[in-house]
């Protein structure tokens, strides 16, 4: 699978991060030349396999459905670009 | 007493408690020694009020008795872990000014046991490079070099910093974070031991968080007693992070015997790569030499899905890693981009993240979109996970089959020039991980121990891989190839 342009621009939209035009052609060769490494995957046969979820054979733990901290809110907003009135800002989202 | 920055932490805390000296002039020693070694790159953000106010408090400890091992010693913290009101920024830009309002849980333990913060170290930028050059802090500098060539090496990565701060005795140690190798292949590359314990040995709260099913922290230090001994430390059960295990943490000192009468080990036929310099295959025959002589058996074993496990890693990794870093928007912490008239929120992410991220992490987050958007998910990313299986798989037989312990080389060549892999493709880079990757996939125990040089005069490590919660047998292990090889080299100060 290789990846062009478009799917550069797509995949680099989907993660947000904005890429120049001018940058597309690189990044999709490097992508590509990424996912074409991975193409090796394809040779294993994982018939039968169950996908990974856990390293550890564990099951997770589960705590009482309380509240264990809170009033902290000059805490969250103290490293935060932009804090008003106790809240984040950002630019409007809703017209 | 040679400078005290030069001591063992195990040395150190015989002396600190014998009362030859004191916390205050070991810490004061060590900060002399950073403040001359500006050349390496390091130190990132330096804490010499924290360092002395902690080593007086550990000196009134000490006074009183009964202080813990790590009580006074003076390390180095990688700058991926959360240190209260200390910029911590995973060498990125996005977190530029981000000081945590908490703190991890494993600088939280080494306080606690009364030790000593002289700062934070350099890293590749969120962990992601096997050379340190990923870091918006710049390149950090090996002290080793090729004899009296001046070509600035790679100290490794991504616990470049930690590696190169060890190896130059700017600290007693320093702690390390592994995903895929990074703290192994920096050790190797600077002749220290570094150990990247079972999954869920260490918290990994409040640590900057890559991949976690692979992310886990360790200890850099300058001898296999002193990784025993900080090990211990870090090591916690902690109810902050789901997939800390609920075991006791053992006292991995007492665990170094010395003696490995008897035991198993397997060495692995398709770590046997083709091309491999004939200086790794030499150091790898004679590290299993030294391990027979002990006593031990050497026995072939094979891990068959050995060469998947570099492209499955680099599946598993960047998908985990693009969603861990997509709270990286601007808003509650960090970078945030400057606006144009009109721009809204979707313009402040791509451009916060365009400016914050570097190349390595962007492409690594692209990837990882890539491979868990709709219609790729089962070709790539279910795929990998099934791949990772039978990787974990090969290793639970070997296991069971009887080996003890696995030895490998822990990379592929010396350290090489910074620089030197500007015009190689990402995935070059991503190679010198492949002796350490599978360990990471599977959850394993693995420590590199330095055990020879190259034709250059520059260290060398093999790396043996334990069993899962077998950190005190594979810490024997490798105390026994420690002093069979003795390695005592240090870097000629050129700083």
């Amino acid at each position: 699978m290789s990846i062009d342009i478009d799917t550069a621009r797509k995949v680099a939209h989907l993660a947000r991060i904005r890429v120049p035009e001018a940058r597309l052609p690189a990044l999709a060769d490097q992508l590509s030349g990424i996912l074409s490494f991975m193409e090796q995957l394809n040779e294993v046969d994982v018939t039968g396999i169950e996908p990974m979820t856990s390293v550890t054979p564990m099951r997770l733990k589960r705590r009482a459905d309380v509240v264990t901290d809170g009033n902290i809110q000059a805490s969250i907003l103290k490293n935060a670009p932009d804090a008003r009135e106790g809240f984040f800002a950002v630019p409007k989202v809703v017209e | 007493m040679s400078a005290l920055n030069a001591l063992t932490i195990a040395a150190a805390r015989d002396a600190l408690r014998a009362r030859q000296i004191t916390s205050a002039e070991l810490t004061e020693a060590c900060l002399g020694a950073i403040e001359a070694a500006g050349a390496l790159n390091a130190f990132v953000h330096h804490t010499p009020e924290i360092a002395r106010a902690q080593a007086a408090a550990a000196d009134a400890r000490l006074a009183a008795g009964d202080a813990p091992s790590l009580c006074g010693i003076p390390l180095g913290i990688k700058d991926l872990f959360c240190t209260k009101g200390v910029p911590s920024q995973a060498a990125s830009n996005i977190l530029r000014g981000f000081r945590p309002e908490y703190e991890s849980t494993v600088t939280q333990n080494l306080w606690d046991a009364g030790a000593v913060m002289l700062g934070k170290v350099n890293m590749d930028e969120f962990a992601m490079g096997s050379s340190n050059e990923t870091s918006c802090y710049g390149n950090v500098v090996n002290p080793w070099r090729r004899g009296n060539d001046p070509t600035p090496l790679t100290p490794g990565g991504s616990s470049g910093g930690s590696a190169s701060a060890v190896a130059a005795d700017l600290c007693l140690g320093a702690t390390g974070t592994d995903t895929g190798g990074s703290i192994r292949q920096p050790a190797a590359f600077t002749g220290i031991v570094g150990i990247k314990p079972t999954y869920g040995r260490v918290s990994r709260w409040g640590v900057v968080a890559f991949a976690s099913s692979l992310d886990q922290a360790g200890p850099m230090t300058k001898t296999v007693r002193d990784a025993a001994i900080m090990l211990g430390t870090m090591a916690s059960h902690d109810p902050k992070d789901s997939t800390s295990a609920d075991l006791p943490v053992p006292d991995f000192e007492a665990a170094l015997t010395g003696d490995i009468r008897g035991r198993k080990i397997g060495i692995p036929r398709e770590y046997r790569m083709d091309g491999m310099p004939p200086e790794i295959e030499r150091l790898w025959s004679e590290g299993a030499a030294m391990l027979r002589d002990a006593g031990a058996e050497i026995i072939d074993i094979s891990l068959p899905h050995t060469k998947y496990a570099l492209p499955a890693y680099y599946v598993v990794a960047p998908a985990e890693a693009s969603s861990n870093l997509a709270r990286y928007d601007g808003v509650r912490y960090g970078h945030r981009a400057k606006l144009g008239p009109g721009d809204g929120i979707t313009e402040m992410y791509e451009k916060t993240r365009a400016e914050g991220f570097g190349d390595e992490v962007q492409r690594r987050i692209m990837i990882g979109t890539y491979v868990l958007s709709a219609g790729f998910y089962d070709a790539y990313y279910n795929r990998a996970r099934k791949v990772r299986a039978l990787i974990k798989r090969d290793f639970e037989q070997v296991f069971a089959a009887g080996i003890d312990a696995i030895l490998t080389p822990a990379t592929p060549s010396a350290a090489f020039g910074l620089g030197e892999m500007a015009d190689a493709s990402p995935v070059e880079m991503y190679l010198n991980d492949v002796f350490t990757v599978t360990v990471n996939l599977a959850g394993l125990p693995g420590i590199a121990v330095p055990t020879g040089y190259d034709a250059k005069g520059l260290p060398l490590g093999l790396q043996l891989i334990g069993k899962p919660w077998g950190e005190g047998d594979l810490l024997n292990h490798a105390y026994v190839l420690e002093r069979a090889a003795g390695f005592v080299g240090k870097p000629a100060k050129w700083w």
